[in-house]
């Protein structure tokens, strides 16, 4: 990696922070509705996982998606402007929190079902195979979607057609506010891969180099035509669930415990203990994602709401 | 012209479409070696390759799913849910995902796939196997719900549905692939959304789709020879519902009856009514009547069965009750 990677790498990873304090913010403010789930605390899955992808490998996610709309390239204004709701944001305030997507930047959403996206992600990753394109789909999802049959259908559906793919578990411990051995009989995910026959790999989450090189690995054996990779990337929300989580199912000693483990903390220390970057230019990094992470709030509150004529658009294409 | 049968129809459809089209592909249960439950893709595997008709594990979420996701790529799937019994199965995939994508996302997402399935009863398959939920499906915005009840509609509808951007659930019936009928020659389509007329009369009109337009035709034969002319309208597509041709009908009638397989309660008949009721209140001269099945889980015993489904009796008693 050259240098410049490195740094943006950072950027992203503390302005997807900031873009998401500031969603806690306004969302406290009463400007954002319905659920909001922040990715704090996982960056480094997003950031090291999009970074390994080239542009023709297409992401999809479940609903803890504003992170990874921002490590595809989506502007931070766009992001926010489709959590109030405006006729600028991404998916033009009809989607909401839980429904980003930009076709344009390769990503295809942003699902509110658990685990139903998993067999769409078969689906984009069958049109590549079938069209012949170089690329791989990578699909992200949490360690609470592998108990629902759409997992299971989804994973064996990829093997039986070697689909080019990689599934990526980001197992932040919790289903909601179901710790993983209360809900799935293996405590390792990808154990459930082993049963598929699908090649796998548990990878450290907080670390955004080792999640970036796992990545790498996973995305170019796919892409030699061996068939779907798994990865289980062990990570940590550090908010709760959502906005409204009384989070009565962990221990305050828990969160702190991996907060110490913070993801920007780690690959800021990295970032210097090796001389890739000096403490300066790391506060100029943050000082530009602030001013990103005000900009975007202040064009999304500027942005107009959706005509009324946009209710009855889109619906169907024909007729 | 040519004299078909349903199940040609709808493979012809498929067949000139695949060879129109190389971004078509079936999928689903048995579709390819196998040649299809009703035989409906026999011969197209070792034609078009396992690529093209491709073979799927018993997994239904997987099989619309991944007709999505292939779909949004730009390609058009045509999956095979082997009875609409099984779509429920699918159901987050056809109501929550097919359904939504294009509008939730502001317009990005295309999603031209067809779901084919096959509904109905009276084949003594037992209440998991036999119903005709078609008005669920329909409740939906965002989905299109065809139903043909003739060959020529089945090949020009499918053919439709196939070239639309939209996502379409296409409704077979089990009982009609036999069904004969005349179908043109060449290369043709039927608009989706738009009723028919498929029997002029000037007493009652008479509303329905799929099988039970047969069964209608049956009631209106009898009805004919004791002087009672039934104008039949053939729904054709439940969403987008095209209320035109039954207004317009109703409008000289002024007497109506709905015939629909399903059960009564919140069925297509319901809506039908309602709109008559709404949009043509001032031209009704007696009670609109409805046909559907009885309020039950379909039995498997044949007699029992048979009383559950609507039978032209019950079509004619009710036209009578209205003239």
């Amino acid at each position: 990696m050259e240098k410049d990677e490195y740094l943006d790498l950072y950027h992203q990873m503390v302005l997807i922070r900031l873009v998401e304090e500031a969603a806690a913010q306004l969302y406290q403010q009463g400007k954002i509705g319905g659920f909001l789930h922040l990715y704090i605390g996982q960056e480094a899955v997003s950031t090291g996982l999009i970074s390994a992808r080239k542009p023709q490998d297409r992401v999809i996610t479940a609903y803890r998606d504003h992170g990874v709309a921002i490590n595809c390239g989506l502007p931070a204004n766009q992001v926010i402007a489709e959590l109030l709701g405006k006729a600028t944001g991404v998916s033009k305030g009809k989607g909401g929190s839980m429904h980003m997507a930009d076709v344009s930047k390769n990503y295809w959403g942003g699902h509110a079902i658990v685990g139903a996206h998993m067999p769409i992600a078969t689906g984009l990753a069958l049109g590549d195979q079938y069209q012949k394109n170089d690329a791989v789909t990578i699909c992200m999802f949490g360690d609470g979607a592998s108990n629902i049959g759409y997992f299971h259908e989804a994973l064996n559906l990829s093997k039986v057609w070697k689909l080019p793919m990689v599934w990526v578990c980001e197992n932040n411990q919790y289903g909601m506010g179901t710790a993983v051995d209360r809900a799935s009989a293996v405590s390792e995910i990808r154990q459930k891969a082993e049963g598929y026959c699908i090649p796998n790999e548990c990878v450290d989450g907080m670390d955004v180099l080792k999640v970036r090189q796992a990545a790498e690995e996973a995305i170019a054996f796919v892409r030699s035509g061996n068939g779907p990779f798994f990865l289980e990337i062990e990570t940590y929300r550090f908010r709760g669930h959502s906005m409204g989580d009384p989070e009565r199912y962990r221990k305050p000693e828990e969160v702190r415990k991996w907060q110490e483990n913070d993801p920007i903390g780690i690959y800021h220390r990295t970032l210097v203990d090796q001389g890739l970057a000096s403490e300066a230019e790391l506060d100029h990094l943050e000082e530009k994602a602030e001013a990103e992470t005000a900009a975007a709030v202040q064009f999304a509150e500027n942005s107009p709401e959706p005509e009324p004529e946009a209710l009855f658009e889109h619906i169907y294409v024909e007729g | 012209m040519a004299k078909i049968t349903m199940r040609e129809a709808i493979s012809q459809a498929l067949w000139e479409e695949m060879e129109r089209d190389s971004s078509v592909f079936i999928l689903g249960e048995e579709v390819g070696v196998w040649g299809g439950t009703y035989a409906v893709t026999k011969g197209f595997y070792d034609h078009f390759g396992g690529e093209r008709v491709r073979d799927t594990p018993i997994a239904e979420a997987a099989i619309v799913g991944a007709a999505i996701g292939a779909a949004m790529t730009g390609l058009r799937p045509v999956a095979e849910l082997m009875t609409i019994n099984f779509a429920f199965s699918a159901m987050d995939h056809i109501v929550n995902e097919a359904a939504k994508l294009h509008y939730m996302f502001g317009g990005q997402f295309l999603l031209p796939l067809v779901i084919r399935t096959v509904g109905g009863g009276g084949r003594q398959l037992g209440a998991t196997h036999s119903q005709t939920p078609d008005a669920i499906f329909a409740h939906f915005p965002g989905l299109k719900v065809v139903a043909p009840g003739t060959p020529e509609d089945a090949k020009g509808l499918l053919k439709s549905a196939i070239r639309t951007q939209d996502p379409v659930l296409f409704i077979e019936h089990a009982t009609l692939y036999q069904t004969r009928g005349e179908v043109p020659d060449g290369d043709y389509t039927t608009p989706i959304g738009r009723s028919k007329v498929q029997r002029p009369g000037r007493d009652v009109t008479l509303v329905t789709y799929s099988k039970m337009l047969e069964i209608s035709n049956k009631a209106a034969d009898q009805l004919s020879k004791e002087g009672i002319e039934v104008e039949i309208v053939d729904l054709r597509s439940l969403r987008p519902l095209d209320m035109g041709p039954v207004l317009e009908s109703f409008k000289r009638t002024n007497r109506a009856v709905i015939v629909e397989e399903g059960w009564r309660s919140f069925g297509v008949g319901s809506e039908i009514a309602s709109r008559l009721y709404e949009e043509a209140f001032d031209y009704v001269d007696a009670p609109i009547q409805r046909v559907a099945q009885k309020e039950v889980p379909l039995p498997y015993n044949r007699t029992l069965e048979q009383m559950a489904l609507p039978q032209v009796e019950d079509v004619i008693r009710a036209v009578k009750e209205v003239v």
